[in-house]
């Protein structure tokens, strides 16, 4: 029961915790220097935007249940079972971000997940 | 270098850095917890005893500290690229756990798990055909 309970918490909270980072770095912009000060100062811009707190909360989340999960199954088991994320993620980016996922995206995205699940069920 | 190739560079090394410490930081998280009694109970002492335990590892911490590089390479990319662009591309580390795990640590890989590798590879190859950005910015 627990492990589902941190399965369900992973994927869903934490796939959304990712797709509010995107919406809160979106809404920051393009970052074009990379200097130490610089990224202080934009994580600092990112942290003036409510999408931040909700996408660090959620992002919390899913990090604690992966920590749950790991510590009640194998690696070998919880890659391969959040290997649906990435499909979630897509989906999510889709709706929430309004991103154009193109077909070949869309196969892209499919096809890792079928690879990322059998790179780990062939795991001995 | 023109702009769309300058975003595509930048991307690529945002992302392989990513892939980088990512894997590390998993598996330092991974047998963190390994160290650790699974939780017994949703008691708040219960899972007070859980976290106090985990956040007085060492090695939880290292992976703690790679993850959060991993996760500024991650914010800074997303000020740019689509988020199911980096989501997809950035799975491309699984292919470096395969390679580590065989060139380096000598395991056995199975031919399921060279499968996996390879579809990786192709899904990865048929995103970063796309362009990383697809909506504006600043909004």
């Amino acid at each position: 029961m627990n492990g589902f309970i941190f399965y369900f918490l992973n994927v869903f909270p934490g796939t959304g915790g990712e797709i509010c980072m995107s919406r809160t770095m979106k809404t920051v912009g393009e970052v074009t220097d990379f200097r130490p000060r610089s990224i202080v100062r934009v994580i600092g811009r990112a942290m003036r935007v409510p999408w931040f707190w909700v996408g660090i909360t959620m992002m919390a989340a899913g990090f604690f249940s992966l920590l749950g999960l790991l510590s009640v199954a194998n690696v070998s088991f919880v890659f391969p079972a959040t290997a649906i994320s990435y499909a979630v993620g897509t989906l999510g980016g889709k709706l929430f971000l309004r991103e154009r996922v193109t077909p070949q995206r869309w196969a892209g995205v499919l096809l890792v997940c079928v690879g990322v699940a059998l790179v780990f069920l062939g795991t001995k | 270098m023109t702009a769309p190739h300058r975003l595509h560079f930048k991307t690529s090394v945002l992302i392989l850095i990513m892939i980088s410490v990512a894997p590390l930081g998993d598996t330092f998280l991974g047998k963190g917890m390994k160290r650790i009694p699974p939780m017994t109970g949703w008691a708040p002492v219960d899972v007070f005893q859980f976290f106090f335990r985990a956040f007085t590892s060492g090695t939880i911490w290292i992976g703690i500290g790679l993850l959060l590089t991993f996760f500024v390479a991650y914010l800074l990319v997303l000020s740019w690229a689509d988020y199911t662009y980096v989501l997809p591309a950035s799975s491309i580390s699984n292919l470096l756990i395969a390679l580590l795990a065989y060139f380096v640590l000598h395991e056995t890989i199975t031919p399921t798990r060279w499968a996996g590798v390879a579809l990786i590879c192709v899904g990865v190859f048929v995103v970063g055909r796309t362009h990383p950005r697809t909506t504006g910015h600043g909004s």
